[in-house]
Parts: C-alpha cells; sequence; structure tokens
C-alpha cells in the first residue's frame, strides 16, 4: 500500500514538474496516433461513403471483410508490418523498422477497418434518406460522397474519436514494429508495459 | 445558370409502353401518354393506383421494366432541365440558404451567386425570415416551400411535384399554388400528382386519371371535371369510393 501511494506521489510530481522524458513520450504517442488517424480518416471514410453508394457483386463480402478486420489482434498486424518492413522482408530496403513512421503504418492497418466500418454504418442511414433527392438532381458518384460526408460529419467526428481511442491505448503493434526504443519510438502504453515490468511505478503511472 | 428558352426544348415526352415491375410485381403500366410544351397536367387516382410511380419513372427514379421513356432530346441533357419535389420533403442537414443553393452548387455554379439566387428564392416562397435556421428543424410548410425553392433554382422546363400539399393547412397550400402558378406562367411545364380535387380544380390544365396502374383517361381539365369519359373517372367525380 505505501508502494502505490508514493508511486502516486512521485507520478503527479513527475507530471506537474513537466518532466522532460515524460513530455517527450507523450508528445511522441499524439504524433504517432494523430498522423495515424488523419491518415487512416483519409481512406476509411471515403471507403465507407463508397461502399454504400456503390452497388457491386461483391458489397457484401467486402462489407465483412471489413468488420472482420476491425476485430484484427493488433499483434498480429504487428507482427504483419514487422515481417514487412525488416532487413529480409519486401519493404526493408526503406529502413523503416523502429522508426516512428513504421508504428504509425501499424496503427493505420488497426483503425482503418474501425473507421470505414463506422462510417459505413452512419453514412448508410444519411444515404437511405438523401439517395432519391442526390439521384433526381443528377450528382456524380463523387458528389454523392462528398455530400454524405459532409452533411454526416457529426457522426464521421465518432468514427475518427473511436479510432483515435483504439490507437493511442495500442501496445503490442507499436510494441512490436516500434521496438520502444527510448528516445526514439517510446510511447505511452509501450513504456507503461515496460515500467511496470521494472518495478518503477511512479514512472508507469 | 441554365437559360431555358435559348436552348432545345426537351418536351414533349412521350411515354410508350411503360410498364414499372419490382420483383414480378406490377407497379404501373404499361403506360401510353403524352406530356406536352405548355399546361400544368394532374395525376389523380385512387391510393395505390400508380400516381407516384408514374410520376417517378417520368423522371427516371424508377427503373423501366418495358416499353420506352422518349424526350425531345437525348436523355442526359433531358435529366438536367427535371426537377422532382417528393411526396415527403427531403431535408438536407443544412441551413435553408445552404440547402436552396446546393443544386446550383452541385452543378458548378460558384458560391457567391448560388447563395445571392437562393436568397431571391426564398425571399420568393416566404422562408426570407429563416435563412440561416437549420433544414431539418423547419415546419412542414416551410419544408416543402424549401423543396419547391431548391426544386425551380435551376429554372427547370418541367417541374414533377408528389403531393406537395399533403398534411399542409390551408394557407400554405395556397401559397404554394401560388408560387406553382407563378412558375407555370413563367413557362414551366407543371405535373402533379394529388388527391385534393379542389386543388386540381384551381390548377390543371389537363387531367391524367390513373386507375390500377393505367391511363384510364386523360383529357382537359374542364371537360375531365364537367364530362368524365370513364365510369371509374365519373365515380371519382362524384365522390363516390373508387377501389
Amino acid at each position: 500500500m505505501h508502494g502505490i501511494m508514493s508511486g502516486i506521489g512521485d507520478a503527479l510530481w513527475l507530471i506537474f514538474t513537466f518532466d522532460a522524458n515524460l513530455l517527450e513520450i507523450v508528445f511522441l504517442s499524439l504524433k504517432v496516433t494523430l498522423i495515424a488517424v488523419l491518415i487512416a480518416a483519409l481512406i476509411g471514410l471515403p471507403l465507407g461513403a463508397w461502399l454504400v453508394v456503390n452497388r457491386f457483386r461483391f458489397r457484401r463480402f467486402v462489407i465483412s471483410v471489413l468488420n472482420a478486420l476491425m476485430g484484427l489482434p493488433p499483434v498480429v498486424v504487428g507482427l504483419f508490418v514487422y515481417l514487412m518492413l525488416s532487413r529480409s522482408g519486401p519493404f526493408g530496403v526503406f529502413g523503416l523498422l523502429f522508426t516512428p513512421t513504421a508504428m504509425i503504418i501499424a496503427q493505420v492497418l488497426i483503425i482503418t477497418p474501425l473507421i470505414a466500418s463506422i462510417a459505413h454504418q452512419s453514412i448508410r442511414d444519411l444515404w437511405a434518406e438523401y439517395h432519391d433527392l442526390l439521384i433526381s438532381l443528377n450528382a456524380t458518384r463523387g458528389q454523392k460522397i462528398k455530400t454524405l460526408l459532409w452533411d454526416g460529419r457529426r457522426a464521421l467526428l465518432t468514427a475518427g474519436l473511436a479510432g483515435f481511442g483504439r490507437a493511442i491505448g495500442e501496445v503490442g503493434a507499436v510494441m512490436i514494429v516500434g521496438g520502444n526504443i527510448e528516445h526514439s519510438t517510446r510511447v505511452l502504453t509501450t513504456s507503461i508495459a515496460l515500467e511496470t515490468g521494472k518495478g518503477n511505478f511512479a514512472f508507469a503511472m | 445558370m441554365v437559360d431555358v428558352a435559348k436552348s432545345r426544348s426537351i418536351l414533349p415526352l412521350t411515354l410508350t409502353g411503360a410498364t414499372a415491375k419490382v420483383r414480378q410485381k406490377l407497379l404501373v403500366g404499361p403506360l401510353n401518354l403524352t406530356i406536352g410544351q405548355q399546361g400544368f397536367s394532374v395525376v389523380m387516382g385512387p391510393n395505390g393506383a400508380g400516381k407516384t410511380s408514374l410520376l417517378r419513372l417520368m423522371h427516371g427514379l424508377q427503373r423501366l421494366s418495358a416499353g420506352s421513356i422518349d424526350w425531345a432530346v437525348d436523355g442526359i441533357s433531358a435529366r438536367r432541365k427535371q426537377a422532382y419535389v417528393f411526396q415527403a420533403p427531403i431535408m438536407m442537414r443544412r441551413r435553408v440558404l445552404d440547402s436552396i443553393a446546393f443544386p446550383l452548387i452541385l452543378h458548378g455554379v460558384d458560391k457567391k451567386t448560388a447563395w445571392d439566387t437562393a436568397e431571391k428564392w426564398a425571399q420568393r416562397v416566404g422562408l426570407g425570415h429563416v435563412l440561416q435556421s437549420w433544414a431539418p428543424m423547419l415546419s412542414g410548410g416551410e419544408k416543402q416551400k424549401l423543396a419547391l425553392a431548391r426544386a425551380l433554382i435551376y429554372q427547370p422546363e418541367i417541374l414533377f411535384l408528389d403531393e406537395p400539399c399533403t398534411n399542409l393547412d390551408g394557407r400554405s397550400t395556397r401559397e404554394i399554388e401560388d408560387i406553382l402558378k407563378a412558375s407555370q406562367q413563367a413557362g414551366t411545364r407543371i405535373v402533379m400528382a394529388t388527391h385534393d380535387m379542389g386543388q386540381a380544380r384551381r390548377l390543371a390544365t389537363d387531367v391524367v386519371f390513373i386507375y390500377d396502374g393505367k391511363v384510364n383517361e386523360k383529357n382537359d381539365a374542364v371537360a375531365f371535371f364537367n364530362a368524365p369519359q370513364t365510369l371509374e373517372a365519373q365515380a371519382f367525380i362524384n365522390g363516390d369510393i373508387v377501389e
């Protein structure tokens, strides 16, 4: 009990003195996650809308795949990205493994299906409402998607936030592809895992 | 802005044996009908007779299963000069001004011009005081006026209306009828479905009476109301229940 209390005290001290190491980790976490959410939203939102507007043979199948990908375990994604980016992998020449870029790639893979799927669900309802009007006004496919995304922006913000939550709280993949290297790829979750393992509860908290 | 008068007219519209089916179930047809260049056609008939299907078919919202629908020009050019007001007005999640300007912006008019034009139309239909309101929050009559302004803003050559005045009170109905009359005088061809006998008498120049998915009678308004030709139309005019 004493250990926990003193741990909390030390943790508060670290926060209020703006400990340099802590700030660095926090900023890297936010940077990696925000960039990942941005990229995933740029892919996922139009993809979700496109799946609503377009009728094609394998639409249902694609949507099921998307929903299945939502449940993809992050460590599996981590492993996959690791294999792709490692020296012997197809993208090894870029030397991206154990860099923040690698972490962003992994997080994009994890949250794009989530964002696309949530976007798809909320846009589908809007499309049911707008369908006749947009057809009647001769909107092109691009205009339909643009209109739906714009008018559904509040619901889509939820999709983005869900993606952000998933990405910032994610340990497995960033640990594997980032390597938790101090001053380079150490983020909030990986340092919590590490410091807890070391028994250094103050920093973990 | 599209200048209708100078470009070639898309009318007359001719339906030849036009039929709409959904999963083998006949919605409407086969229909033979010509919509000429002038006038105010009112489509009448009992519920489920096919009024809405007929309008959707003409506008191209309903897929044609058999027969043909021909405009005086090719389909794509014709599409650009039509507008449709739905029975339940579709409100975009936007402000009133943006909603009315939407068709213009969609067709590449710059925003400033589109907003100015939209404001003019909003004034014309009596929505001048709610320009910045959120469209889905409007009252029923205001929604219907918004839909009308949105349909008229790019000056369609033909305007389809599907019971635009259901659930509206007398005053809103009169206001909408005034707008329709004004745009008819300005040269817009109007095709409107309605249940309301009084409204049909006030507005129609000719009547298309639909019964059981077919054109039962098409006639001049005066002739139709004074001396309907078919038994079903006679019963309908006399206020009997036609099933």
